[in-house]
């Protein structure tokens, strides 16, 4: 495919606790941003697509909350509930159906505004799993011991994800969480939920991201600069996590395959020079470039103890910090897509990956990674 | 300087009241469950699989699955954690008491997992593939609480 790019990009700084701001304010920032980068104005965009959740904005029909801060009013505007990836996808489809030349998505959320457990806890099944307690840390644990168990993957190497991407992130001014960690803090952290220590989780976040997505001639009209969209697809897996594979993740392998397929890559690990993936927990990340094809079946702890995936590796893995140094939930996805963005216009300043000239950004929606959106881009 | 104040607007507790529906299926696995504390699965026509608990549609083959069967109660650890942070159990309101064991159980005859407590009385036990029973509460009221968790078999 190479008849739509992204133009513009615009991510908020994630931050804990926006306390000064609505989630509207920060759509407003991330849409201006993006705008700007593209060197365009609001009546340059023919639909907006924006992306949120009923339960963590805590509102029905969220995403028409949103609608004036991201220039919709008199515009064709949808909504996708779901990660970003999943609403830029649409957007995507909208553009390449003909019927419009730019979209103008938008994903937000706003973590310190609710119980994250209590919400994570409403997306399980309300007769059978949803009074026993289960939230989305619990259920990643058991996950996470199965990934264990099936690959020998070990605390210290999920340690060293925690490390390696909280690292990144001090040079990138806009993460919520910098630090200079060992392994030894992270396995000394508080035990959450056996095996995952409190620095092999996310933290809860507020942030937004606008990305614009544009067909054809408009792809170079404003003066921005164009980042060719390849490669697109997402899978899903079953609702039901006891119905899975638990230790694997089939829907990104297909996902990916797919993406990649469309994308002309035969061969991943050698093609792509840059990765940003959905973080949320240390072994989530070894997990989904395992799935992926990026690395050898179950070597992804030892290919991370080699430095493969540190941002002078061989395969950069969340050169910007990832979601462990901040997870706009929702958000997240399409803040994966507008790094990747940026690593292939050489703007990521002190976290540019060399040289990078093909990327892939991955987004999850769904508990334990139910269902995968995968992006291939690639420079001008 | 005037110390600053955040004005923020609270929905104190008031809640979203429903009534799920637990259906056809899910109302013959509780019956079962509270009269005779028997555990039921559904199995495929076209693949074999039989899941718990019991559903109308095997997302594998998209086929409507009819006939039941008699799974467990014994089981495996399918795979399992330890939660150690207060968790604000979503029926009471109330913050749960950690730790608790949490798993996923392969019932014997079942090819999916079904989710509940393990009793960790002794942490050494808690392994993937150790032998499980269900423990059920002498007052079943045709809920997954009928089942008041799952504790490793020894010797088996």
């Amino acid at each position: 495919m190479d008849k739509a790019a992204v133009i513009g990009v615009g991510i908020t700084k994630i931050e804990a606790n926006k306390i000064k701001e609505t989630f509207a304010d920060m759509v407003w920032e991330a849409v201006n941003k993006a705008l700007s980068d593209a060197k365009m104005t609001i009546d340059d965009i023919d639909n907006v697509i924006t992306t949120s959740n009923d339960f963590w904005d805590g509102r029905t029909i969220s995403c028409m909350a949103v609608g004036d801060a991201s220039g919709a009013r008199h515009k064709n505007v949808s909504c996708v509930e779901g990660d970003g990836t999943f609403g830029a996808f649409y957007g995507l489809a909208r553009v390449l159906s003909g019927s419009y030349g730019t979209t103008l998505v938008t994903a937000h959320s706003k973590g310190s505004e609710s119980v994250s457990s209590l919400i994570t806890n409403a997306a399980f099944d309300p007769i059978y799993d949803r009074a026993l307690g289960m939230d989305m840390v619990s259920a990643c644990a058991l996950q996470a011991r199965a990934y264990m168990h099936r690959t020998g993957t070990t605390p210290e190497q999920m340690a060293m994800v925690s490390v390696k991407n909280h690292g990144n992130a001090k040079y990138n001014p806009l993460s919520q969480l910098p630090m200079d960690i060992t392994v030894q803090d992270v396995l000394e952290s508080e035990m959450i939920s056996d095996p995952l220590h409190k620095l092999d989780c996310s933290p809860v976040s507020d942030g937004c991201c606008a990305v614009i997505i544009a067909n054809g001639k408009r792809t170079s009209r404003y003066g921005g600069v164009p980042v060719w969209i390849k490669g697109v697809a997402f899978c899903a897996d079953s609702y039901f996590i006891g119905d899975r594979e638990i230790s694997k993740a089939v829907a990104l392998t297909k996902a990916a395959k797919n993406a990649f397929s469309m994308a002309q890559i035969t061969d991943p690990l050698s093609e792509i020079d840059v990765a940003e993936v959905y973080d949320a927990f240390t072994y989530q990340e070894l997990m989904w470039i395992e799935a992926m094809g990026l690395s050898e079946g179950g070597k992804a702890g030892i290919n991370l103890e080699k430095g493969h995936y540190d941002i002078k590796g061989r395969l950069p893995v969340n050169p910007s910090g990832g979601l462990l140094s901040g997870h706009p939930v929702i958000a997240g996805g399409l803040i994966r897509i507008a790094e990747i963005v940026k690593q292939l216009r050489g703007e990521a300043g002190g976290y540019q990956v060399a040289g990078a000239r093909t990327g892939v950004a991955h987004g999850v929606n769904g508990l334990c990674g139910q269902s995968h959106c995968v992006w291939v881009l690639t420079a001008s | 300087m005037a110390a600053k104040e955040n004005l923020i607007v609270e929905s104190k507790g008031s809640g979203q009241p429903f009534n799920y529906a637990v259906g056809m299926h899910g109302s013959r696995f509780f019956k079962e469950l509270r009269e005779n504390r028997k555990l039921l699965g559904i199995k495929c026509p076209k693949c074999g699989k039989v899941y718990v608990p019991p559903r109308r549609v095997c997302g594998e083959c998209f086929a409507e699955m009819t006939v039941f069967v008699e799974v467990g109660p014994k089981g495996v650890i399918g795979t399992f954690t330890i939660l150690r942070y207060a968790f604000i159990d979503p029926e009471t309101g109330e913050q749960k008491p950690v730790p608790y064991g949490y798993g996923f159980i392969r019932f014997d005859g079942a090819d999916t997992l079904f989710q509940h407590y393990i009793s960790i009385e002794d942490e050494s036990k808690i392994k993937i593939g150790a032998r499980v029973e269900p423990v059920f509460s002498e007052e079943r009221k045709g809920n997954v609480k009928d089942i008041l968790y799952f504790k490793v078999i020894d010797g088996e």
